[in-house]
């Protein structure tokens, strides 16, 4: 019985097909190398499925379409740009110099805020492997339809004694957790979805939300600070007599944006101001879902800490969670896993075996733990995403 | 006394199930997973080892997403700091799904990989699931 279970293992027949397997040694080694020289190890953005696109070797995410962004950097930057070349000389020699002092830092604010929502990930969910999909499948109680798109699954739970339904997202395969929404321009779930503005070219979510908000508000501070000087100066220029069209003529461009931009921006910061006090997100107030519109019982918005200063805290202050896509962790190389792993493991087992044929429980735990699963990233792989 | 163990049964040791403990939203958007013991497991583990194994992890993410002083602390330097010390930073919440990780590590090692179960970090799943994978049951129990 012992020779029989023994003879049925062959190191040959376990790999699977590779040309010409030589003896052990020899066989892991020139695997190995084949498959290396095959393929690299690809990281997970590689292969990531949502429409996404990925920089600086997975580090900074950023949505397909991100063509307004430039047009707002380079807004920014003009604008800025006029303020301190224009304004600036003159106002410190009639001021104080304080004044570009506060220019720059509100600037430097604006922008690396900018740069944050644009290329960190909102929050997005990874789909859901095909494990989970099954097993979410066989829960659902399927009446076997036979169109193409099945009737919308939802599901019910009870948030905080108040009823919220679960969408089932069928790109994701998965019910959506609460306040998650699937952002059609980068065919992503996203946790806490807020929306998805072009001017910064990516979805503002859970993990960006802060970064946006500091945005909106360092940036209407920033637009309406240099408003308020270019007035100034203008004023101050028309009363040193030097003429009004003068200095008409060497501002336009700033005066121009910052109208126009000011109370556009100081409208989004008051209602993002409103959002973040009662813990709401835009997607929600559009829809209405807390306000009643559309359902008529009481609702209330189960999120909420009742406390506007808690509610601040908790969106603005709050623990800064974690990226869950893993954009720099490694594949499981799994077709190469397979033929190396099983050439390379045969003699150390074999060898192990001949020596502990009477295995008690913990050997067969060591061999159970080097089975050949996807080994999961280490987590300092999340630490090393710089814009995480 | 001497058992025969096939090498195959040790060097793949065949994937049975898997089972998935989903979310539990009844406290809102915070991770915690539910304690309900599933029943494929009935035959591999105690029911309290489980949840107490469960209860733990949420725990320990709820420790992560505490609102307190010093994550208001942390939010609010970050906040001046323009959120550059996030480069630079570990987290409060990084360093807390370390301990996760270490957690389950030791768990697999103690309590479950000797019953022919193994789970899945919830980070790996996007904190959407606990995934705990239960190996046929070949060689287990001859051995005792």
């Amino acid at each position: 019985m012992k020779n029989c279970e023994y003879q049925q293992i062959d190191p040959q027949a376990l790999s699977t097909p590779t040309p010409t397997p030589p003896p052990h040694a020899a066989a892991a080694e020139s695997g190995n190398e084949q498959d290396k020289k095959a393929k690299r190890p690809r990281r997970k953005w590689e292969v990531f499925p949502g429409k996404n696109r990925f920089y600086c070797d997975g580090r900074i995410i950023v949505a397909r379409q991100s063509g307004v962004l430039p047009l707002t950097l380079g807004l920014i930057l003009v604008t800025s740009g006029l303020f301190f070349i224009f304004d600036c000389p003159f106002l410190v020699k009639h001021l104080t110099g304080c004044i570009p002092v506060i220019g720059g830092v509100l600037f430097v604010f604006v922008v690396i805020t900018l740069l944050q929502t644009s290329f960190t990930d909102p929050g997005i969910l990874p789909r859901a492997t095909p494990d989970e999909a099954a097993d979410i499948e066989k829960q659902i109680d399927n009446t076997g339809n036979t169109t193409y798109r099945p009737p919308p699954r939802t599901k019910e739970v009870l948030i905080n004694q108040q009823v919220v339904k679960l969408k089932y997202c069928f790109t994701c395969k998965m019910f959506r957790p609460p306040r998650t929404s699937h952002c059609s321009l980068c065919d992503n779930c996203v946790e806490r979805f807020d929306h998805h503005c072009p001017w910064v070219g990516n979805c503002v979510g859970k993990r960006n939300y802060r970064f946006f908000y500091t945005f909106i508000v360092s940036l209407s501070f920033l637009t309406a600070f240099i408003f308020g000087c270019v007035t100034t100066h203008l004023a101050l220029r028309a009363q040193g007599g030097k003429g009004l069209v003068f200095a008409l003529q060497e501002s336009p461009v700033e005066l121009v944006i910052c109208f126009f931009s000011v109370w556009s921006i100081l409208g989004l910061s008051g209602f993002h101001t409103y959002l973040v006090a009662s813990n709401l997100t835009t997607n929600e107030d559009i829809k209405g879902s807390w306000s009643g519109k559309s359902g008529a019982e009481d609702t209330t918005n189960p999120y909420s800490h009742r406390n506007i200063f808690i509610n601040c805290c908790s969106v603005l202050c709050g623990p800064m969670p974690p990226s869950l896509i893993d954009r720099r962790g490694f594949l499981p190389t799994e077709e190469s896993a397979q033929t190396s792993s099983a050439e390379v493991e045969t003699p150390s087992l074999a060898a192990k075996n001949e020596i502990n044929v009477v295995g008690g429980s913990s050997q067969l735990a060591c061999g159970l733990q080097d089975s050949p699963s996807p080994v999961p990233a280490p987590p300092n792989s999340h630490q090393n995403s710089s814009f995480a | 006394m001497a058992e025969t163990h096939s090498l195959q049964d040790l060097q793949q040791p065949a994937v049975s199930s898997k089972v998935f403990i989903q979310r539990d939203y009844s406290s809102g958007t915070i991770c915690r997973f539910q304690t309900k013991f599933p029943s494929e497991l009935e035959s591999r583990i105690d029911k309290q080892q489980f949840e107490e194994t469960i209860q733990t992890l949420n725990n320990l993410y709820a420790e992560a997403e505490k609102l307190g002083g010093k994550s208001y602390l942390e939010g609010c330097l970050a906040c001046l700091t323009a959120y550059t010390i996030f480069l630079c930073m570990e987290t409060h919440y990084e360093k807390v799904l370390k301990k996760i990780a270490r957690y389950i590590k030791d768990q697999n090692e103690k309590t479950y990989a000797p019953r022919g179960l193994l789970l899945t970090d919830p980070i790996e799943r996007g904190l959407r699931v606990v995934e705990i994978t239960i190996f046929e049951d070949r060689s287990i129990g001859s051995g005792r």
